[in-house]
C-alpha cells in the first residue's frame, strides 16, 4: 500500500519537474529568438527542412480529403436538394475545423518526429554537448531556429491545405458530380466569413505548430540518451502532439465559435 | 546543412504559396472578396418581420445580387428597421421599388428582394422603401392555412 502511494508521489513528482524543466526550456528558446532573427541562414534551413519537405504530403492528403468531403457531402446534400450548399459545406469543415487539424497531426508525424530524432540523437552522440564545450549555446545554435521554423511553417501548412482541399472538393463536386459551379462559389463566399473563419482557422494553426514544435524539441532534448530512449522519445512526441492537438482544437473551438 | 540556392528558391516558393494560399481563402473563399472596392448608398425599408434575416444577407434584384444588409434594428412602430448597402452602379432603381424578403429555396437562407416599381425619379443614399412585404413565417402561413380548412368544413 505504502509502496503504491509511494509510486503516486514519484509520478506526480516526476511528470511536475517534466512541465517545469520544459517551461524553462521554452522560456531560453524564446529569449534566443532575436539572436537567430540576426542569422537568418540558420531558419532558411530549418524553413526548408520542416516546411517544403512536409508540403507534399500535406498537399497530397489535402487533395484527397477534400475530395472525399465533396463526396460524402453531395450524398447527404442531394437528399435535401441542396447540392448548391455543398461548397460552404467543403469549405466551412476545411478552413475551420480539418484544415488546422489534420495538419497538425500530419506535421507531428512527420515534422516533429523528425526533430525528436535529429536533436535526441545529437543529445545520445553527445552533439549537444560537445557544442556546449566550446562555448556554443546548443538551445540557441539548434533549438531556436528549429523552433521558428515549426512557428512559421505550421499556419503556410494549414492554408495550403485548406485551399488545396476545396479544390479537391472542387473537383468531386463540380468535375464529376455536376454541382453548379457558380453556386458552388456564391454561396461558400455569401457563408464564410474572412475574419471569423479564415483567421480563426489560421490562428489555430499557429497555436497547434507551437505546440507540436515545443513537445517535439522537449522530447528530443530531453531524451534518455540511448538509442531506446530516443526511440521513446519519439514516439511520444506524436502521442503526445496528438493529445494535445485534439483537446487544444476542442477548447479554441468553443472560445471561437461558442458564441454562434 | 550547407547553404545552397536551390533551397533558398524552395523556401522563397513555400513562403509565397502560403501568401498565395491566403490570398486565395480571403478573396475566392470568404467574403472578403465581394465589396471590396465598391462604393454603396444605403437605403431603408420597414418590415412588419424581417424573419431569419441577418446582416450580410445579399439583396437582389431580378436575382442578381446587388448589395447587402447591413444592419437590423427595431424601429419605434415595433417594426423591424432594415438597412441595405447598394452597390453605387445602380442607380437607376425606382422609388416606388418594392422590397419583400423571401427564402432562397425550401430550406436555403433568406433575403431582400426588390421589385422596381415604375416611377421616374430613383433610389439615393438615405432614401427609403416605403412597400415592403414582410418574412413568411411557415408557422403563421400553416396556421393560416388549417385555421381555413377547418373553417371550409
Amino acid at each position: 500500500m505504502l509502496q503504491l502511494i509511494q509510486k503516486l508521489g514519484q509520478t506526480t513528482l516526476a511528470s511536475f519537474s517534466k512541465l517545469g524543466r520544459s517551461s524553462f526550456y521554452l522560456g531560453h528558446i524564446l529569449k534566443c529568438i532575436p539572436s537567430i532573427l540576426l542569422r537568418p541562414r540558420l531558419l532558411v534551413n530549418q524553413l526548408y527542412s520542416v516546411g517544403v519537405l512536409s508540403f507534399l504530403i500535406i498537399a497530397i492528403s489535402g487533395l484527397f480529403v477534400g475530395m472525399v468531403l465533396g463526396l460524402q457531402g453531395y450524398y447527404t446534400l442531394s437528399d435535401f436538394g441542396a447540392e448548391a450548399s455543398l461548397g460552404v459545406m467543403v469549405a466551412a469543415s476545411l478552413v475551420r475545423e480539418l484544415g488546422p487539424v489534420v495538419t497538425a497531426l500530419l506535421f507531428a508525424g512527420r515534422a516533429g518526429s523528425a526533430l525528436t530524432a535529429e536533436i535526441g540523437l545529437m543529445k545520445a552522440t553527445e552533439q549537444l554537448s560537445g557544442m556546449e564545450m566550446m562555448a556554443v549555446d546548443p538551445i540557441q545554435r539548434i533549438i531556436t531556429p528549429r523552433f521558428l521554423a515549426g512557428i512559421i511553417s505550421m499556419p503556410i501548412l494549414g492554408v495550403l491545405f485548406s485551399s488545396i482541399g476545396i479544390f479537391g472538393g472542387h473537383l468531386v463536386g463540380v468535375g464529376m458530380l455536376g454541382v453548379d459551379n457558380g453556386a458552388f462559389w456564391a454561396q461558400m463566399q455569401a457563408k464564410i466569413d474572412f475574419r471569423d473563419d479564415v483567421i480563426n482557422g489560421v490562428i489555430k494553426s499557429l497555436v497547434f505548430g507551437f505546440t507540436v514544435t515545443w513537445i517535439a524539441l522537449f522530447e528530443g532534448y530531453d531524451t534518455v540518451p540511448t538509442s531506446e530512449g530516443v526511440s521513446r522519445a519519439t514516439t511520444r512526441t506524436v502521442v503526445n502532439s496528438a493529445f494535445a492537438i485534439l483537446g487544444l482544437d476542442f477548447i479554441l473551438t468553443a472560445l471561437m465559435f461558442g458564441d454562434h | 546543412m550547407q547553404h545552397s540556392p536551390t533551397q533558398d528558391t524552395l523556401v522563397g516558393l513555400f513562403v509565397a504559396s502560403g501568401i498565395i494560399g491566403l490570398f486565395f481563402l480571403a478573396m475566392q473563399i470568404s467574403n472578403l472578396g465581394s465589396f471590396v472596392d465598391e462604393d454603396t448608398f444605403t437605403v431603408t425599408a420597414h418590415f412588419q418581420n424581417s424573419g431569419g434575416l441577418k446582416i450580410k444577407s445579399p439583396v437582389s434584384m431580378a436575382g442578381v445580387k446587388i448589395g447587402q444588409v447591413s444592419r437590423i434594428s427595431l424601429d419605434t412602430d415595433h417594426r423591424a428597421k432594415v438597412e441595405m448597402k447598394i452597390q453605387a452602379r445602380y442607380t437607376n432603381i425606382p422609388s416606388d421599388t418594392t422590397a419583400s424578403i423571401f427564402t432562397a429555396g425550401l430550406l436555403g437562407e433568406q433575403y431582400v428582394n426588390l421589385e422596381p416599381g415604375g416611377l421616374d425619379d430613383n433610389l439615393t443614399d438615405n432614401s427609403e422603401i416605403d412597400i415592403t412585404q414582410s418574412a413568411i413565417i411557415l408557422e403563421q402561413a400553416l396556421g393560416q392555412f388549417l385555421f381555413k380548412k377547418s373553417a371550409d368544413k
